[in-house]
């Protein structure tokens, strides 16, 4: 079924991509996570169920897909408690009002069966809903998925989705199928899927600071490298297909660069100084930005991705590290620097012109991270609090408008944008050790990723498929 | 009952007549016969005294290296007094014995008797082992190291402002009690040598630290060198704060933790 062509659902899109323009100041091409819940369309999602032998994973089912959903931050989720007793299975199961027979003239269709009232009248006030159920079709998992606009009149103008999604018969494959009718799901209101990302990071947990990734979701957490020394600060290249990081390995920082499908070591040629550290591809991939020790101070430079035909940017007798470049243009970047006394966060051409500090020069700046489109920045502000206790903040970067997402719960560092442009992951320490969490970028529902160790510097990357 | 007594009287008189024909048997015995004749026999005179003899009195190895052992081995006969030489002394007619001589040496078995006496030598012959390696080199009286833990660690590490790396009055002091202490450290050890590591408090970001404390190792370093110590001596390294002298959040220990620290280069 072609969704594209529904007008509803084009007029809803719309309605989003205007209120989120509205809310920006200026126009955008992805919905932004400063939706309010109030403005979130209602979606209600009921409990499928499966025949015979596809009923053992629908648990897994049922609240993957809501995880997926409810985290999403786009869609307002009608709690299930407040559900009819009679959930549909597929569309079939509807039964549209009707007037009895024999009854006089002018009196009202009345109910006859499950029906689309249900669900868009109180108490769910849905303005959506998805149902479906699975069953067991050549030894695999089959599940119908359909999503309908409860708003509508008959079934056939109400069904948006109606699909089959297809999985292994395990907890995997019932894993599988929910994301990919999530993605199907969030895709009709302009999100862009998690699925398949990778979230790399520095955990200490097996004894020294090693290069680690994870699913976005924090599962599949594996080791990277072993070095048994001090590897920190991952950066990934936009393919996906390499990192680098800081490690003293070989005894002062320096950068080692490895591939991320066979965890080979690839070639990379550092200056000859004391520190070499905060690697960054460019958007394009070609190069690699990153700070060194010049003359005593730690200046940002450019260099191919193997150290080649090394440049300096930064000419100035202050230290600057974490050069970000904006990944929409690739001709402006980002930096910290402590130029103007204390480090703060500062703009230039990567020609060196149009230099700008972009925060007001109170407290400590740390961790810029440009939003996919290029026009938010995320970084950690120490403003309104003692040294050391930072806050992660996003600036819209039309307004220089900075707003703090976490208040002074723990020590809240490393934000980084999701690849959908709606989500952060950041660090927090909230109790004895450090660890990942992920938000959307309005600071609401925050959740952890990690436990075991001290888990810093996350980097959100896309995932080599 | 009466029948038993007749029979035991039968019996009674049975027992009683076989007495009296065994008593009417026995014969008187022969008288002895008469003690033999007593006959003198004077005794032999002595058997004339034999003189001592060695049967054999050898040395096995006859040649070891010094320090190695050989053993003696005798064999004497009809000696009464029995010696050997070199300090062992008396010793029984027929014996071994283990010798540790340091040079050549002649052992000489004596054994005497009325008879005669009787003299042997062996020699055992001592060579010398080759020759043990040469002595190691003469350290030089004091270490770099040994020097370094009394004149330099023991003044402290040089402490900085949060976000600075300027040389502070206190810690101006310090570097050039270090920088005295390191020169005389690197003229009488010239295989010694140092490294300098800037270190921060936990407060600023990771990535700023790595150069601040790279700022605060140079600027120490500088410090030193200015005061002649050879630059080549000195390597500057930045831990940032990976490696804290300790981790309360207090400022006392932020203040530990914010330094230039010297150590001995492995």
């Amino acid at each position: 079924m072609n969704t594209r062509s529904n007008p509803t659902i084009l007029a809803i899109t719309a309605l989003l991509l205007a209120a989120t323009a509205a809310l920006q100041g200026q126009a955008q091409s992805d919905i932004s996570g400063r939706i309010s819940s109030a403005e979130r369309p209602a979606i209600a999602v009921a409990d499928m169920r499966g025949t015979g032998d596809a009923q053992r994973n629908m648990d897994t089912f049922n609240s993957t897909l809501w995880d997926e959903l409810a985290n999403s931050g786009i869609l307002k989720m009608v709690a299930k408690s407040v559900y009819p007793l009679e959930v549909p299975q597929r569309p079939q199961d509807f039964k549209a009002p009707a007037v009895p027979a024999n009854a006089r003239r002018g009196t009202p269709p009345v109910r006859t069966g499950p029906w689309l009232t249900d669900w868009s009248g109180p108490p769910v006030s849905a303005n959506y809903l998805a149902f479906g159920y699975s069953a067991v079709q050549d030894g695999r998992l089959v599940l119908f998925g359909w999503l309908f606009n409860a708003g509508q009149q008959d079934v056939a103008s109400a069904q948006l989705i109606g699909k089959l999604y297809f999985g292994s018969l395990d907890a995997d494959g019932a894993k599988k199928v929910a994301r990919e009718f999530a993605a199907d799901i969030l895709q009709q209101f302009g999100a862009k899927s998690l699925a398949g990302t990778k979230i790399f990071f520095v955990s200490d947990r097996s004894g020294a600071k090693e290069i680690w990734s994870m699913d976005y979701d924090g599962s599949h957490q594996q080791r990277l490298t072993q070095y048994n020394s001090t590897s920190s600060m991952p950066a990934v290249s936009p393919d996906g297909k390499m990192f680098a990081f800081t490690t003293y390995a070989g005894g002062n920082p320096q950068i080692r660069v490895h591939s991320a499908e066979s965890g080979r070591r690839l070639p990379f040629y550092n200056p000859v100084s004391s520190v070499v550290e905060t690697p960054e591809f460019t958007p394009d991939g070609k190069q690699m930005l990153f700070a060194t020790a010049v003359n005593g101070w730690v200046q940002l430079c450019i260099a191919g991705t193997d150290g080649g035909n090394f440049r300096r940017i930064s000419n100035v007798r202050a230290i600057e590290v974490s050069p970000k470049v904006n990944p929409k243009t690739g001709s402006d970047m980002l930096f910290i620097s402590g130029r103007g006394g204390r480090q703060q966060l500062w703009h230039m051409n990567l020609d060196g012109t149009d230099m700008q500090q972009y925060t007001t020069g109170e407290g400590d700046v740390a961790n810029p991270a440009w939003s996919p489109s290029g026009q938010q920045i995320a970084f950690a502000w120490t403003r309104g609090y003692e040294p050391g206790n930072f806050n992660i903040f996003v600036m819209d970067v039309a307004s220089r408008k900075p707003v703090q997402l976490t208040q002074g719960t723990g020590r809240n560092e490393n934000p980084w944008w999701a690849p959908d442009g709606v989500h952060l992951v950041f660090t927090s320490k909230r109790g004895n050790s450090t660890q990942i969490y992920t938000m959307l970028s309005d600071g609401s529902n925050v959740q952890q990723l990690t436990t075991q160790g001290n888990n810093i510097q996350p980097v959100w990357a896309n995932g080599v498929n | 009952m009466r029948m038993n007594q007749r029979t035991l009287s039968a019996a009674v008189f049975a027992v009683v007549l076989m007495m009296t024909v065994t008593a009417c048997k026995k014969k008187v015995p022969p008288p002895p016969p008469p003690p033999p004749p007593t006959v003198v026999v004077p005794p032999a005179p002595p058997p004339p005294a034999p003189a001592a003899r060695i049967n054999n009195f050898g040395a096995e190895p006859r040649s070891i290296q010094r320090g190695q052992s050989a053993t003696l081995s005798w064999s004497v006969a009809n000696a009464t007094d029995i010696s050997i030489n070199s300090g062992i002394g008396a010793v029984a007619a027929n014996g071994t014995r283990q010798v540790f001589p340091t040079n050549t040496t002649t052992y000489t078995l004596a054994a005497s008797a009325a008879g005669g006496n009787d003299t042997r030598s062996v020699t055992v012959e001592v060579t010398a082992p080759p020759a043990p390696p040469p002595p190691p080199p003469a350290k030089p009286r004091i270490s770099g190291s040994d020097m370094f833990n009394s004149d330099v660690a023991s003044a402290g590490d040089v402490l900085f402002d949060y976000d600075k790396s300027d040389i502070r009055d206190d810690a101006r002091q310090i570097l050039t009690r270090d920088a005295d202490a390191l020169k005389r450290i690197f003229a009488a050890d010239p295989s010694f040598s140092v490294v300098l590591e800037g270190h921060c408090d936990e407060r600023g970001s990771a990535e700023y630290n790595l150069g601040l404390g790279d700022r605060r190792a140079t600027a120490a370093k500088d410090f030193l060198v200015q005061l002649g110590v050879p630059a080549e001596k000195v390597r500057s390294i930045s831990y940032g704060k990976d490696r804290p002298a300790c981790t309360d959040a207090t400022e006392a220990c932020y203040q530990r933790n914010r330094r230039a620290h010297l150590a001995p280069a492995q």
